[in-house]
């Protein structure tokens, strides 16, 4: 029962081990580059396991300690989260002891893994959701120790090495923009933040963003309803 | 000591946005409409502000305007319109970018 689990789920995995391998390197390399050893790179991919919070936890590591900018910058990094958590809230009833974890784990690959996936006849769907969840993270956490032991031996010019977050998002963008009819509200994203981003600088900008995101999206559904 | 600490602060923080939903949509209710609706599409909307939110600090009007960020973001796209191997957009949009900042726009 679970082996057929696994068996499913395994395959499925595949683009995120590629993906999350190399992401995995760069937040390492990163993360050697500013003088952390690899135990520190397993203890963030273990603990958070939030690629994009990583990266930017870098910058609050080095930095002196600042407790009300860790939780601002961690709440406003990670508030899509919200929605995500939103979107699974049928998809994970009934996964009993696996829940926690499942929910612990939803991050932006898993997430977009789990709206696809479905398990095949016969496989319980907890393990299934389960081994996909465990196995992705287990790259990432695999990914960023080898970047950090490698940046520490090797040392070599990472400069641009971030940009992997970049190309991350991009990908997951295009990969909804193809499996969505409906274009309007990825539009709306990308329209209020550069908007915002013009208007109010590099500080304030997402904050304000998601404030005009949720109004649009709002006023969008009640134009939708009445189509 | 404080890097610990600000590594367990992100973390249980982290795990908040995600566990949120469940903690006020339990399972045994039935989740609001509009709720449901923000689910669906919030995920397309937010992705873009992160697009977004990766290019904040290229500036249009100064050397390079950008041109490492846009020929490296377009590669990305188009190579995963064309595979769809996450490996060949992300690392290779990635070495390319790293070439282009440390070889071509200097």
């Amino acid at each position: 029962m679970i082996k057929k689990a696994f068996r499913a789920a395994f395959p499925l995995t595949l683009p995120v081990f590629m993906g999350y391998l190399f992401l995995g390197i760069a937040f390492g390399v990163l993360l050697s580059s500013k003088g952390f050893h690899a135990g520190w790179a397993v203890f963030m991919s273990v603990a958070i396991y939030a690629g994009s919070m990583q990266f930017v936890a870098i910058d609050l590591l080095v930095q002196p300690f600042h407790l009300l900018s860790t939780v601002l910058l961690t709440l406003t990094v990670n508030a899509r989260h919200l929605f995500y958590g939103l979107s699974m809230l049928d998809k994970f009833r009934d996964t009993g002891k696996a829940k926690p974890y499942l929910i612990f784990s939803l991050t932006d690959e898993t997430y977009s893994l789990l709206c696809s996936a479905d398990p095949p006849e016969g496989v319980s769907r907890k393990w299934f959701f389960f081994f996909i969840a465990a196995l992705d993270h287990l790259y990432w956490i695999l990914g960023s120790v080898i970047g950090c032991a490698a940046g520490n031996l090797i040392p070599f010019d990472s400069t641009g090495i971030d940009f992997a977050m970049t190309a991350l998002f991009l990908v997951i963008f295009t990969e909804q923009w193809e499996s969505s009819k409906d274009h309007t509200p990825a539009i709306l994203g990308v329209l209020f933040t550069v908007l915002c981003r013009v208007l109010f600088g590099t500080d304030w900008f997402i904050p304000l963003a998601m404030v005009c995101i949720f109004v649009s999206l709002t006023a969008y559904r009640k134009k939708e309803a009445s189509l | 000591m404080k890097p610990a600490l600000t590594v367990l602060i992100i973390a249980v923080l982290t795990f908040l946005t995600r566990a949120l939903p469940f903690l006020l949509f339990p399972a045994h209710k039935k989740t609001p409409g509009f709720v449901v609706y923000l689910g669906r599409v919030l995920p397309y909307a937010i992705m873009g502000m992160l697009v977004v939110y990766c290019f904040k600090d290229v500036s249009l009007l100064s050397w390079p305007f950008a041109l490492p960020e846009l020929l490296a973001g377009a590669f990305v796209i188009l190579a995963h319109r064309w595979k769809h191997n996450m490996l060949l957009s992300i690392g290779g949009g990635t070495v390319l970018y790293m070439i282009l900042v440390q070889a071509v726009f200097v």
